[in-house]
């Protein structure tokens, strides 16, 4: 992909999404009053997104991944930085603009049982958004008629009168696909589409994430845990630990050529279908994610990576490599 | 509501739903037809009491409950001048006039009483009248004379020279047999006369008269120390009891709840500022306030059920409601919602009221007679409403009369037993709903 190619900076002019420097913090606080410091979910998180890709942020669990979706939902308001849609700077929206800036942005969940409001059925779920965004009766109509057709949830009358209870996990996940794609965004944002559904259907829901990105040009953002579903569904990855982005580079390329220490371990820590191998034992980076709260100086990944360099990594911060073109890591080894 | 409908369905599997629900339909129609045969104003003049209850005897009980009993107890008996043959004989400057009122006495008992009213409008001089009393075995008494007014009464019961005569008190000694003794006298049957010998001094003028009977039971409820018949009170009490604890219930829980849905919510001060206003609000006693307002103020009805209401609304309700809601608040469809743009008031009346209502709602069903019982209660204490008829107040009436130490136990009876069908209904209804909507309390 040639846009891939081009860095963050050099793509703003006619990218979708600008993060800039995003940071959310989150304060604990003890009575109320006393500051015990801040979970630095998000610390320092630059890139940009074009129209009609599709990335994918992939981390362990509590790696930031996902409250980064979560502020680029606006659902949490960042702590410094910004986050600039369509040339538009968040932090300077007012209410109404907000309003609209949240029908530009969808968002597919993890748990399509518990994203679903248990109480009203497929047509009232879908009417929602349109009726937040004051789109007349019929119109309503239309458009949960035509999603619903485009999730393959068809024909729609068998499914408009069903509660979220009695359609299946790969139903349901559909329903919550088609809730987000209602309002027309151009920027979909999906959080582990997969992770709660069967394996028997997670190929078909990633194939019609994959097939509606590529058929409406969206833009689509893919948070997972699991590299091994990555390959075919986006064009670019982005590589996350501890609240920041380590690696970002197209998606061949960052898998036939991990750079930094932690991909190289997430790669390894995949799961190998050759039989041969089933009682090889794996290098796995040992340790476990650090604290949020008080994350380790300099290279966050120093105190699990087998190639730390001691008082170098421990003490400096790294910055954004490009050791192959078109593809960036942040670790100190590439200097 | 898919789950609500289904939900309603099955209660017809629930015999004390059936019940219930049967109890409840029975008051709301008594209720309706009520408000539908007596008016609103209709029901206070009654209530308000006075002449027009001058037919009704004092303090009679149900007819059923004498019958039940076996008695015999009469019915008040009106005999009126209009249906008598009146003899007329003209002199000069005047009529003389002979009107026999007659009345058939079948009873097992003595009335309770003894009147003859009379009206005599568009006289000058005022007519004179003379009394004389037939028994069916031919004895006759006379009563006297007198004078008649405008709009006049002659209370044969408490004429006291008559009853030296007599022995006995006169509409005791007027209807017993010849050889009746103080204390054990027998009923006469048979068909009495009250001759009424009247001179009128003018023609053409109206001379009516009426003689009363009044018995000693009336109707389906009885009647009290004012002569108003408790029908009145017992029909009038059930709109009123029915409204005043829905609406009181509807209050309270509505406003409970979207002031619990809004702390939970927006959580930080707001949440902390509702808290501290329920744990305020939890340690004041509710019913030394309302006597209070009702001493010092008003015991208006409405004011009353404002003031329910306005206590209710940081009641400790908000504790549970709040402890339903938190985990909702989390719920992934509710972020969901931020994320398409909805808005805080929608979120929390559209998407976290409507999860917790099937749970509520048989808490509110069995609310509503808790309310009906407060209002009876406040009645009983006296601070009933001072116009309107209600249960509470018959209790109220009844206890300043000392019912029950007269053996008037109709008078608590009725509206007691009216208080527990309304919490019956609501409560069998309540408990049916509630295994239905917390499916976890059908295997206790």
């Amino acid at each position: 992909m040639s846009q891939a190619a081009s860095t963050a900076t050099a793509a703003a002019g006619q990218s979708l999404v600008e993060v800039r420097d995003l940071r959310t913090w989150f304060e604990l606080r003890q009575w109320g009053f006393m500051r015990l410091g801040s979970v630095k979910a998000v610390d320092g998180v630059s890139f940009a997104l074009q129209r009609g890709e599709s990335v994918a942020f992939v981390g362990e669990s509590g790696c930031g991944k996902s409250s980064l979706a979560r502020t680029l939902l606006g659902l949490h308001q960042p702590t410094e930085g910004d986050v600039v849609f369509e040339g538009q700077s968040m932090a300077r929206l007012g209410r109404r603009a907000m309003r609209d800036y949240r029908a530009r942005v969808g968002y597919v969940q993890q748990d399509p049982f518990g994203a679903l409001p248990p109480f009203l059925d497929v047509r009232r779920i879908l009417a929602e958004p349109l009726k937040v965004h004051g789109i007349g009766r019929s119109e309503r109509e239309r458009r949960i008629r035509a999603v619903l057709e485009e999730v393959r949830l068809s024909p729609a009358d068998d499914y408009l009168r069903k509660f979220p209870h009695m359609l299946s996990g790969g139903q349901q996940q559909r329903v919550v696909i088609a809730r987000a794609l209602i309002l027309e965004p151009s920027l979909l944002i999906a959080d582990e589409p997969v992770s709660m559904l069967d394996a028997s259907v997670r190929v078909e829901i990633l194939n019609l994430l994959r097939g509606i990105q590529q058929r409406r040009e969206l833009t689509l953002a893919f948070i997972t845990h699991d590299l091994s579903t990555v390959r075919h569904f986006a064009d670019r990855i982005f590589v996350m630990y501890a609240g920041r982005i380590v690696e970002t580079a197209a998606v061949q390329e960052l898998l036939d050529h991990p750079q930094h220490p932690y991909t190289q371990a997430l790669l390894a820590a995949l799961a190998d279908p050759d039989p041969d191998n089933a009682l090889d034992l794996r290098e796995v980076p040992g340790g476990e994610a650090p604290s949020l709260l008080n994350p380790p100086p300099g290279c966050r990944f120093h105190p699990r990576c087998p190639k730390h360099m001691p008082g170098v990594c421990d003490i400096e911060d790294p910055p954004d490599f490009e050791p192959r073109p078109g593809h960036l890591s942040a670790c100190l080894l590439h200097r | 509501m898919g789950r609500l409908s289904s939900a309603l369905a099955e209660l017809r599997n629930y015999p004390s739903a059936i019940i219930g629900l049967g109890i409840i339909a029975f008051l709301v129609g008594l209720a309706v037809y009520t408000v539908v045969v007596i008016p609103y104003d209709d029901a206070l003049d009654k209530w308000r009491g006075g002449d027009q209850w001058r037919l009704y005897p004092v303090n009679a009980s149900p007819v059923w409950s004498d019958r039940l009993l076996g008695g015999q107890a009469p019915e008040t008996k009106v005999v009126s001048s209009r249906d008598a043959e009146i003899e007329r004989e003209a002199f000069e400057g005047g009529e003389r006039l002979s009107i026999p009122l007659r009345v058939d006495f079948q009873a097992g008992d003595f009335p309770s009483e003894m009147t003859v009213f009379f009206d005599a409008d568009g006289h000058e001089r005022e007519p004179f009248a003379r009394l004389v009393w037939r028994t069916p075995d031919g004895r006759e008494m006379p009563l006297g004379g007198s004078r008649i007014s405008r709009q006049d009464r002659m209370s044969i019961s408490q004429d006291r020279a008559l009853e030296q005569r007599l022995g006995l008190v006169p509409h005791i000694g007027l209807l017993a047999t010849p050889d009746s003794e103080p204390g054990d006298a027998r009923v006469q049957t048979g068909e009495y006369e009250l001759t009424l010998d009247v001179i009128v001094f003018e023609e053409n003028a109206d001379f009516e008269a009426e003689l009363v009977l009044y018995g000693r039971v009336h109707g389906l409820a009885g009647t009290d120390h004012q002569r108003r018949d408790l029908m009145v009170a017992l029909m009038w009490g059930t709109p009123v009891a029915l409204a005043f604890g829905l609406l009181a219930a509807v209050g309270t829980t509505i406003t409970t709840l979207i002031i619990a849905a809004t702390g939970v919510w927006f959580g930080g001060w707001v949440d902390a500022t509702i808290q501290r206003l329920t744990e305020v609000n939890m340690i004041l006693p509710l019913l030394p306030i309302l006597v209070m307002v009702g001493t010092l103020y008003s015991t208006s009805i409405w004011l009353m059920l404002g003031v329910v209401v306005a206590l209710g609304i940081f009641s400790a309700g908000i504790k549970m409601y709040r402890a339903m809601l938190l985990p909702i608040r989390q719920a992934p469809y509710i972020e969901a919602a931020r994320a398409y743009g909805a808005g805080n008031t929608r979120i929390i009346l559209r998407y976290m009221i409507p999860r917790i209502l099937p749970v509520l709602i048989p808490t509110f069903v069995t609310l509503i007679p808790t309310f009906v019982f407060l209002e009876a209660s406040l009645a009983v204490l006296g601070l009933g409403d001072p116009v309107l008829p209600t249960w509470g107040k018959v209790l109220n009436d009844a206890q300043s009369e000392s019912a029950l130490y007269s053996q008037y136990y109709y008078w608590v009876l009725s509206p007691a037993f009216l208080l527990m069908l309304t919490g019956l209904g609501f409560a069998m209804l309540g408990f049916a709903l509630d295994r239905i909507f917390n499916p976890r309390l059908r295997t206790l």
